[in-house]
């Protein structure tokens, strides 16, 4: 049994992306004026400063950009081994998000794996953690 | 006009040890005192202090002494002080020092970096851990899926090296190998390198992250170390061999971890030459941050030592890194080898090369110029040194 993930402070900039997975979305802050998302997220586009922004639910798809099998139990109970990954998000330039690859074993990962989201809730937060599409 | 200039004037180290049960403030009072009696200054002419990252209030451990302590504590009357995190690296608050002299701000800057990481974490009553039940800022985009040290954030950029250039273990294991050898001529390393290490020994270790295995890791450690940074007209005042400071860098395009696709290195390392008539041809030792043994691959790469993608082929075998090679590589044992100095442990080593002072472990030669390096990620800063 994992000890509980440490949970991200929630604020207007980052709570639609933490609770989205209630309703099974992954959202993304995207500006109105350019199209281009800004992530992590702010309610100011990081590539235009305009300040019309709004979380918007992606494809939730993806691949594998880098990842490494993490052996080193950082927290008491933390089992291991497990995937820390980088997945860049289909319909998402430019991002990236640090997650868990997770529902297979360690050493089936691998570099550009197509994988989509699924979310594991705790204390309201829903984290977003990612499988691999078969 | 040409610029002033700024010069290193004393280096100074405390005790490098793990589970030091002298205080914070006496390791750096330690520190200081030798850095003095090594540049000839007394602490009445010292009129600045700066320091990296300043007082680490939720995690005392990484950084126990402010700048205003020491102040206080030495009984400084300062002209000019400094003391934060949000800047390049650690090596920019020697840099910011360098500008302080330079404008005439202060005439002899001490600058000290305190680290009690080790004793920290056998007496956490007194120095409480990082907490990591709630996290804000940017660890709410890694730890929470126990990414939680920076050692995962670090490995996936070195697994995309292998995946994308072919680096092997056995080419990143040349930087342990290699910290080993020298850290075992180092007397001040004798409290984190006790033994030879061979490549059966790394290629069989203990994995941590993927590629990285215990040896790859720098070592919590309790030290302080400090740097004197003079003004060009107040080199009267000291009695050392001054090492110029001839330029500093420390650029980052995206502050991030994760969503950045070259750490800050590849950015800082063009804008150092920028600065500078030098070239990376006469640089005849570096002293390249070290905290995971992926590091000074990537800065031999962004300091254009060899191309983007072949730093791993660079290193292979350890000869031209090796103390009689062609570009001698953290000749103190860097922190894999000496411990975690936090980033000034380069600067001292570069100093203490240029001057001839190593030892078993001097480089052979009459070295000249070195470059010292500090950070990774979004975090990076170099230092180019000339004894000229």
């Amino acid at each position: 049994m994992n000890p509980p993930r440490p949970r991200p402070k929630l604020d207007d900039d980052n709570r639609a992306f933490w609770t989205g997975g209630a309703e099974g979305k992954l959202n993304m802050m995207q500006c109105a004026d350019c199209g281009r998302f800004t992530h992590p997220p702010r309610r100011i586009c990081r590539h235009c400063q305009s300040e019309a922004m709004a979380p918007v639910a992606v494809a939730g798809t993806g691949a594998i950009e880098t990842y490494t099998i993490n052996s080193q139990p950082w927290l008491p109970g933390l089992e291991v081994p497990f995937v820390i990954a980088r997945v860049r998000l289909d319909g998402v330039p430019d991002v990236v998000l640090t997650t868990n690859i997770v529902h297979c074993p360690v050493e089936e990962v691998g570099f550009d794996d197509p994988v989509k989201v699924t979310f594991e809730e705790q204390d309201g937060i829903w984290f977003p953690l990612f499988e691999r599409v078969r | 006009m040409a610029m002033p200039e700024a010069y290193i004037t004393g280096v100074g180290q405390s005790e490098v040890g793990v589970r030091l049960t002298r205080s914070p403030m006496g390791l750096t009072k330690d520190a200081i005192v030798e850095a003095l009696a090594d540049a000839g200054l007394t602490l009445a002419e010292i009129d600045g202090v700066a320091s990296y990252p300043g007082k680490s209030h939720g995690y005392l451990g990484f950084s126990p002494c402010g700048v205003d302590e020491v102040i206080e504590a030495m009984g400084i009357s300062a002209r000019w002080h400094f003391g934060g995190g949000e800047i390049p690296a650690q090596l920019s608050a020697i840099a910011e020092a360098a500008n302080a002299v330079r404008t005439g701000q202060a005439r002899h800057v001490l600058c000290f970096r305190t680290v009690y990481e080790a004793a920290a974490m056998s007496r956490p009553e007194e120095f409480p851990a990082l907490r990591r039940d709630t996290v804000d800022g940017y660890s709410q985009w890694t730890a929470p899926f126990f990414a939680l040290s920076a050692a995962c954030w670090v490995a996936q950029y070195a697994m995309r090296h292998m995946h994308r250039y072919g680096m092997t273990r056995e080419q990143l294991a040349q930087v342990a190998l290699n910290a080993n050898r020298n850290a075992l001529l180092n007397p001040a390393a004798r409290a984190i390198t006790k033994k030879p290490l061979s490549l059966d020994e790394y290629m069989n270790a203990r994995p941590i992250t993927s590629p990285f295995c215990l040896h790859d890791c720098d070592r919590f450690t309790d030290c302080s170390t400090v740097i004197i940074v003079s003004a060009g007209d107040a080199l009267g005042d000291v009695r050392s061999t001054p090492i110029r400071i001839a330029a500093s860098a420390g650029k980052v395009d995206r502050w991030s971890w994760d969503q950045a696709e070259w750490m800050a290195s590849y950015a800082t390392g063009p804008d150092l030459w920028a600065k500078t008539d030098y070239k990376p041809g006469d640089v005849d030792c570096v002293q390249f941050y070290d905290g995971f043994a992926f590091f000074p691959i990537t800065w031999l790469e962004a300091l254009g030592f060899c191309p983007v993608g072949e730093g791993h082929r660079f290193i292979e075998g350890g000869k031209r890194i090796a103390r009689d090679g062609e570009l001698p590589l953290n000749t103190a044992g860097g922190q894999i080898g000496a411990g975690r100095l936090h980033g000034f442990g380069f600067a001292h080593e570069a100093v203490v090369q240029l001057r001839g002072t190593g030892g078993a472990r001097q480089i052979p030669g009459d070295p000249r110029v070195a470059v010292a390096t500090s950070g990774g990620g979004p975090l990076a800063a170099a230092l180019l040194l000339a004894k000229d």
